[in-house]
């Protein structure tokens, strides 16, 4: 215990310490805040979730908080729901056998960017004929678009920018091309006088006001239904952004923290405590024991260890946890027994030893009570400074293609982005978000592992 | 012993040592493999394929009825098969499989096919050699010389700003250089446009050779900038330290008193007794590069064994996975057999002799 306080008085010297102890603690609370938020069997849901889950959410879009640092902001998503109380105005008039539903759906577009998309997704309740709808778009201004008539069936949707005949009203309107969804928020004011000439889009300004959209149902039978959700898609979303699948990155990064900290922290405390024992009782037994743990040593450390890793990935298991227990079976003899070893020479040497020996101790004994206790602080730096390579590896697997098929893992974010070429797209937040979190990581490790190293080899110390 | 006999025994000691570990590798590689029955389904399948195709173009057999023809390719296939020794149990079998992983008698790829049009496993990894030993090569070079140099300069000016720059700099080797190439890319090809994204040369070729030579380097300069940043720092980190304990020797003040001049003192009583070590620390490094080329090559689209790596996972071409591990088994072992050799040319024990083997 004496120890441990002296320690850590003299931690408090090291600045670079007390930050990467103060990130280390940080991460600790973001991975313990992520188990508990998200659950589990939540996060793996969530992480694999199909378009049900997250159809909600844009697709490849920066997170909420660039609008501060942008001069024209980006737009919020606009969910109206029918089936939510208060959000559409809702009224129904019997009509032959069935009923006639009308839908008005309003809200306020102050953004100085367009949305994304603008979708329609209808959930009616029929028993043999489907509903009948057809809807009108209102603008600020007082132009009436009609957006079209179609039957709709469970799950039905209807894409703005894809509906060629909406396409082509706009065009009408506007007597050029113009992409429907954009069209219809479009100031015409921000149009060029010359109907010759082409459209540049980003010249382009959305109206901003209150827009009112009129959708209108027809049933066959009384208890038919009809209930539609309005979603102008905006052009950033929540903390962190989406990815290509409309995943809320927030799951994917808040649950990247107990991943790489479980895998680093196991990973690095077994490695270091088996090489330690390994060393320990190559010293103790001496001869052919000790030659031979020192060339399998030799050997190992020139194994193609990365390509046996990714083999293990391709042919038997890419869990995270089969890839942590492989790489620990082929670190146990890593370099760090050369370094053990000569500590271990050291002590063997002590009269302590000797006198354990003249009482009659036991190989074992002696090893593991008398021999890795004292070493075993040394071991301390090392196993903090090796913990972000374990970080790292996790993540250079999940980049090349071979990360965990179920859990968010920080590289699979990474991987993702890389694989949409996120960087010539200039997505960056969705590379920048992952990344800057590994860098946190590591650097927090490696500046305490510094630290730790300079205490515990005062040889090092210089200054 | 004479110290050239001496120097003989100490490299081929080394040569039996890398050997065995290079087939070990190589081993483990097929043990993995074949864990699935990979490869025993993939020697059978491309065996029924050569077979068939020879017997159903075979113009002397083409009166036969299908059904015979196919009775005549399942008996060949049993007696190939046998004469291959794919019959026997597998601790056997293995042992076939190893004498030819170790040839790089690999068979034909499953789905890739080389740039000169071959589906020869052994061609497609070959021809992303030179690529890869370029960049890695010049790596190697730039990271040594310069740790080395700025380390000594830095031992001769401890305590200095750029020392403590240096100091605080070297935890930024916590991430691989793989990680600081995305960044990198983000910067200087994305955003200011500057440097090219990726690649090894410009797509329509440049004429000249010393316009090709020109256009590779520009190409290199993302990946090297990478690995230095990743490496660079730490390694003059540990060579700094290393010489500054070095230096406070008895013997290293014992030659200052003498008024020898600081060059010479550096060269003779600093350098010499360090560089061993050095080399074995830097060994040690390069083990690492190596492993981490496949994502490094991957990130800056280099068209080299790491690449072709991430293509083979991709498109899950087992034959061509299996010969790009035994490559890294067969490069990781040169490149420690010529460090051992620099290594026995640096160390006096080895030539002299010493207790130790």
């Amino acid at each position: 215990m004496g120890f441990l306080k002296s320690f850590f008085r003299e931690l408090r010297y090291y600045p670079s310490a007390i930050v990467g102890t103060l990130i280390i603690l940080a991460l600790v609370g973001l991975a313990v805040y992520a188990v508990v938020a998200i659950p589990y069997r939540r996060a793996i849901f969530l992480w694999r979730g199909t378009s049900e889950v997250w159809y909600r959410n844009p697709k490849m879009v920066p997170p909420e908080w660039v609008n501060y640092f942008r001069s024209k902001k980006l737009p919020l998503t606009i969910d109206l729901d029918s089936r939510r109380e208060g959000q559409v105005e809702r009224s129904e008039k019997k009509v032959g056998k069935g009923k006639q539903i009308d839908l008005t759906y309003t809200f306020d577009y102050t953004a100085d960017e367009f949305p994304p998309e603008i979708v329609f997704y209808f959930f009616p309740t029929y028993h043999s004929k489907q509903p009948f709808v057809s809807g009108e778009w209102i603008t600020p201004d007082g132009r009436k678009i009609r957006l079209g008539n179609f039957s709709v069936t469970q799950g039905y949707s209807f894409h703005m920018g894809q509906d060629k005949d909406l396409a082509r009203r706009v065009r009408r309107m506007f007597h050029r091309e113009v992409p429907a969804d954009i069209g219809l928020l479009t100031d015409p004011a921000s149009l060029p006088k010359d109907t010759s000439q082409p459209i540049k889009q980003e010249n382009l300004r959305p109206l901003k006001g209150r827009y009112t959209v009129h959708i209108s149902a027809i049933t066959f039978a009384p208890d038919d239904d009809v209930q539609a959700e309005l979603l102008v898609y905006g052009g950033a979303h929540g903390i962190a952004g989406t990815d290509h699948l409309r995943r809320d990155l927030t799951v994917g990064l808040l649950w990247g923290a107990p991943v790489a900290m479980a895998f680093g922290l196991i990973s690095a405390l077994v490695i270091g405590l088996a090489t330690m024992i390994i060393a320990a009782v190559g010293v103790w037994y001496g001869g052919i024991v000790d030659d031979l743990i020192q060339r399998i040593t030799e050997i190992n450390m020139v194994l193609p260890f990365l390509p046996i890793l990714i083999m293990v990935g391709i042919f038997v298991s890419r869990s995270l946890w089969m890839i942590m227990v492989v790489t620990i079976a082929l670190s146990i003899f890593g370099a760090g027994i050369k370094s053990y070893r000569a500590m271990f020479l050291q002590l063997r040497e002590s009269p302590y030893i000797e006198a354990a020996q003249a009482y009659g101790a036991g190989n074992g004994r002696i090893i593991f009570l008398y021999l890795i206790p004292r070493i075993l602080p040394m071991l301390i730096p090392g196993f903090i400074s090796a913990i972000p390579s374990f970080v790292f590896l996790e993540a250079s697997l999940a980049v090349l293609g071979i990360g965990d098929p179920v859990l968010p893992t920080w590289g699979k974010i990474i991987q993702d982005a890389q694989a949409n070429a996120a960087l010539y797209k200039g997505l960056y937040y969705w590379i920048l978000e992952p990344s800057v979190l590994l860098m946190i990581t590591g650097l927090g490790f490696a500046l305490l592992g510094f630290a730790l190293d300079r205490i515990f080899n005062p040889r090092l110390r210089q200054e | 012993m004479g110290s050239a006999k001496r120097f003989a025994r100490y490299l081929t000691f080394k040569v039996i040592l890398l050997l065995i570990t290079t087939v070990i590798g190589v081993y483990i590689t097929i043990l993995v493999a074949n864990m699935g029955g990979y490869v025993d389904k993939l020697r059978m399948s491309q065996l029924r394929e050569e077979i068939g195709m020879k017997i159903m173009r075979d113009p002397s057999l083409r009166n036969v009825p299908t059904t015979q023809k196919k009775k005549m390719i399942e008996e060949k296939v049993r007696l190939e098969a046998e004469r291959l020794g794919l019959d026997k149990p597998f601790l056997i079998r293995s042992l076939y499989f190893l004498r030819d992983a170790m040839t790089l008698n690999l068979g034909r790829a499953q789905f890739m096919v080389s740039d000169s049009g071959s589906r020869q496993v052994k061609a497609i990894i070959l021809e992303r050699l030179p690529p890869t030993l370029l960049l890695m090569g010049t790596s190697f070079f730039l990271i040594f010389f310069l740790n080395l140099f700025i380390g000594l300069a830095l031992s001769r000016q401890y305590g200095s700003l750029l020392d403590k720059i240096y100091i605080a700099l070297a935890p930024l080797s916590a991430a691989p250089a793989w990680f600081y190439g995305i960044f990198l890319i983000l910067v200087f090809a994305a955003w200011l446009g500057w440097l090219p994204f990726g690649g090894m040369v410009d797509a329509p070729k440049p004429p000249t050779v010393l316009l090709y030579a020109l256009n590779v380097a520009k190409h290199m300069v993302l990946p090297l900038g990478a690995m230095l940043l990743s490496s660079h720092f730490i390694g003059v980190y540990g060579n700094r330290t290393f010489f500054l304990i070095y230096s406070s020797e008895d013997y290293v003040d014992l030659a200052r008193a003498k008024g020898l001049p600081d060059r010479m003192l550096e060269r003779r009583y600093i350098l010499r007794p360090t560089l061993p070590t050095i080399v074995t620390n830097f060994l040690l490094s390069v083990i690492t590069l190596w492993m981490g080329a496949i994502i490094f090559e991957t990130v800056f689209n280099w068209p080299g064994n790491g690449r072709l790596y991430y293509q083979a996972i991709g498109m899950k071409d087992v034959p061509v996975i299996v010969g790009n591990t035994i490559i890294y088994a067969y490069l990781l072992a040169v490149s420690v057999f010529l460090l051992d050799i620099i290594y026995a040319l640096l160390d006096p024990r080895v030539r002299v002799g010493s207790s130790q083997g």
